[in-house]
Parts: C-alpha cells; structure tokens; sequence
C-alpha cells in the first residue's frame, strides 16, 4: 500500500496538471461572461468533492454511533437498505423537480448503500473514527475552495463579492457547522468527543441535501443547474469539468489517505505514551 | 483575466498550505516517535 502512494501522486499530479491545462486553454470561452466562467472548472468540482466527503464522513459517523451496540447496528443496516429501495422506487414514482432526472436519484441512492457498506467492511472501532476526521478535514478545505472562487466569480459576474442567497448561505453554514467539528475534536480531551462529534456530524451532514437541492426549490440569484435535463452545457465544456471534477476526487483521496494515516499514527503514539506514563509515571512529559 | 488568475492561485494556495500542514504534522510525529524508541532503547 505505502509504494501505491508515491504512484498514484504521480498520477493525480498529471491529471491535475491535464485538467488545469483543459480548463485554462482547450476549453471554449464561454460568450457572454468570457474568461471569469472558467472559475467554474475549479469551483463546481470542489463543491462535489466536499459534498462527496462531508457525505462519507456523514456514513462514517452513523456506523461509530450504531455500532455500539450489535442490535442497533442490525437495524442501522436494514433501515440503509430499506432507503436505498425507497429511494429508487421513489425517483421513478414522484414527480421530480426540472433537472433531477430520475435515474441519477435512484444511482445515487444505490452507490450510497454500496458505499455505507464499503466503509461497514473496512474500517472499524477507531479506524472508523479516524476516517470520519480524515474526511471532515479534507471536506473543508475543498469547501474552503468553494467559499473563496464563489466571490472571485460573483464580482465581475454579479458585481457584488457577497450575496446572502440562500445556496451561498447554506454553504457558509455548512463550514461553520464543520469547522466547528474540527474544533471539537482539536479542543476536547474527554471520553465522549468521538461520540459527540459523530453526532454533530450528523447534524451537519443534513446541511448537505439543503444546499445542493435549494437552488431547484428557492432560485435566486445563484445560476441555476446546467447539467442533466434542465441544463444547456456545451458537451466541450461538460467533458472538462468532469475531467476537472475526477482529477479533484483523486486527489483528495491522496489527501484523505495521507490523513487519515497521521491520524491512526498519532492515536498510536498517544497510546504508547498513555500506557508508558501508567507503567513509569516519570518518563511522562 | 485577473479574477480567474486570483481563483485558480486561491485555489492551490489553500491546498499547499493545507498539505503543508500534514507534512508538519507528520514530522512532529515522526520526532515524538523517534523519541520514544530512544527512550526504550
């Protein structure tokens, strides 16, 4: 695993290094804003990519909490599959709002119980709980992304830096919401902080569906979708930003990686440090 | 020009800085590390 990373950095770095050239040169200049819409190869990638995380550490979060204890994880596991089918039978079934196309909901709603026990097979105990940081982390700082290349965009577009629209608020508390996570689990020494994190992870995650589904049900000044049935993409530019969009996922990966393996680094030296304070009370600092 | 120059910088300033950190991070823990092993052996 460890000669893997040195590889796949390799890799991320080239595609990264493709997608900026993509994005700056081979993609067409969009008519009426010009130049300033290829901020949209950077920031529309970074939001999916911190929705993405927020959301798996949502997943993360759920499972250090039900897996407490062996009956609730049972139920945790049926009510995930119970969803799933809901999900799919209810995409086909309501009537969506423009742009939500009904096979994108009900493949969403299938990857997310693939992933829910992707993550129940792999990480356990602690491991869970350094994958819920790992993500958190990585979350916000592609939400940070997001948060900085928004106004960038909005001043020669809107002519404004800042509007309190309800997408560019949701976003802002979500990395509020966050942010405190990071601070908790920073700041907080206690038993519980694992479990108290979790929770509030969960609160936020919920912060996740609002922001991504307010400009369907509230449009106002953010533009509206232009991907799926409802938008007007130009296929050239369609094929950058998801070439944009992979190139991010790969490489917060790397990140998420490399976090998460500090974290399970640093919970074994506090172990050892724990453990050589109680054997030798001297030879602790 | 200068706003999608400033937003692509803004951008990779944000994650050097933030893989700056976890090389930080896990130099310090490389030391504490070492430190122990010394203080074993």
């Amino acid at each position: 695993m460890k000669r893997f990373f040195p590889i796949f950095g390799a890799i991320t770095s080239a595609l990264l290094a493709f997608a900026l050239y993509e994005a700056l040169i081979a993609a067409p200049t969009e008519q009426t804003m010009g130049n300033v819409q290829r901020i949209f190869y950077y920031h529309v990638p970074s939001a999916w990519t911190a929705f993405l995380l927020f959301s798996l550490n949502f997943m993360a979060s759920v499972q250090y909490l039900v897996r407490r204890n062996r009956s609730s994880d049972r139920l945790a596991n049926w009510i995930v599959i119970a969803l799933g089918v809901i999900t799919c039978i209810v995409a086909f079934v309501v009537k969506l709002p423009d742009g939500i196309e009904p096979s994108s909901v009900a493949s969403t709603g299938i990857a997310a119980v693939g992933i829910y026990f992707l993550i129940r097979k792999y990480f356990a105990g602690d491991k869970l709980d350094a994958f819920a940081v790992s993500t958190a982390e990585v979350g916000v700082v592609f939400c940070t992304v997001v948060l900085v290349t928004g106004p960038l965009w909005a001043r020669p577009v809107w002519g404004i830096w800042w509007t309190w629209d309800i997408r560019l608020t949701t976003t802002f508390v979500l990395w509020l919401i966050y942010v405190s996570y990071l601070l908790l689990r920073r700041f907080s020494n206690g038993s519980q902080t694992a479990v108290i994190a979790s929770a509030l992870a969960i609160f936020g995650a919920l912060d996740v569906p609002l922001v991504y589904f307010s400009i369907w049900f509230f449009p106002t000044q953010h533009p509206q979708p232009v991907i799926g049935d409802g938008g007007s993409i130009d296929p050239r530019m369609l094929r950058v930003l998801l070439l944009n969009w992979v190139a991010f996922l790969c490489f917060a990966l790397l990140l998420c990686w490399a976090r998460y393996r500090l974290e399970v680094l640093r919970r074994e030296v506090d172990e050892t440090l724990a453990l050589e304070s109680l054997l030798d009370p001297r030879s602790s600092r | 020009m200068k706003f999608l120059f400033a937003a692509y910088a803004a951008t990779w300033l944000i994650h050097t800085c933030y893989m700056a950190t976890l090389a930080r991070r896990f130099n310090q823990l490389r030391n504490q590390i070492k430190e122990i092993a010394e203080r074993k052996s």
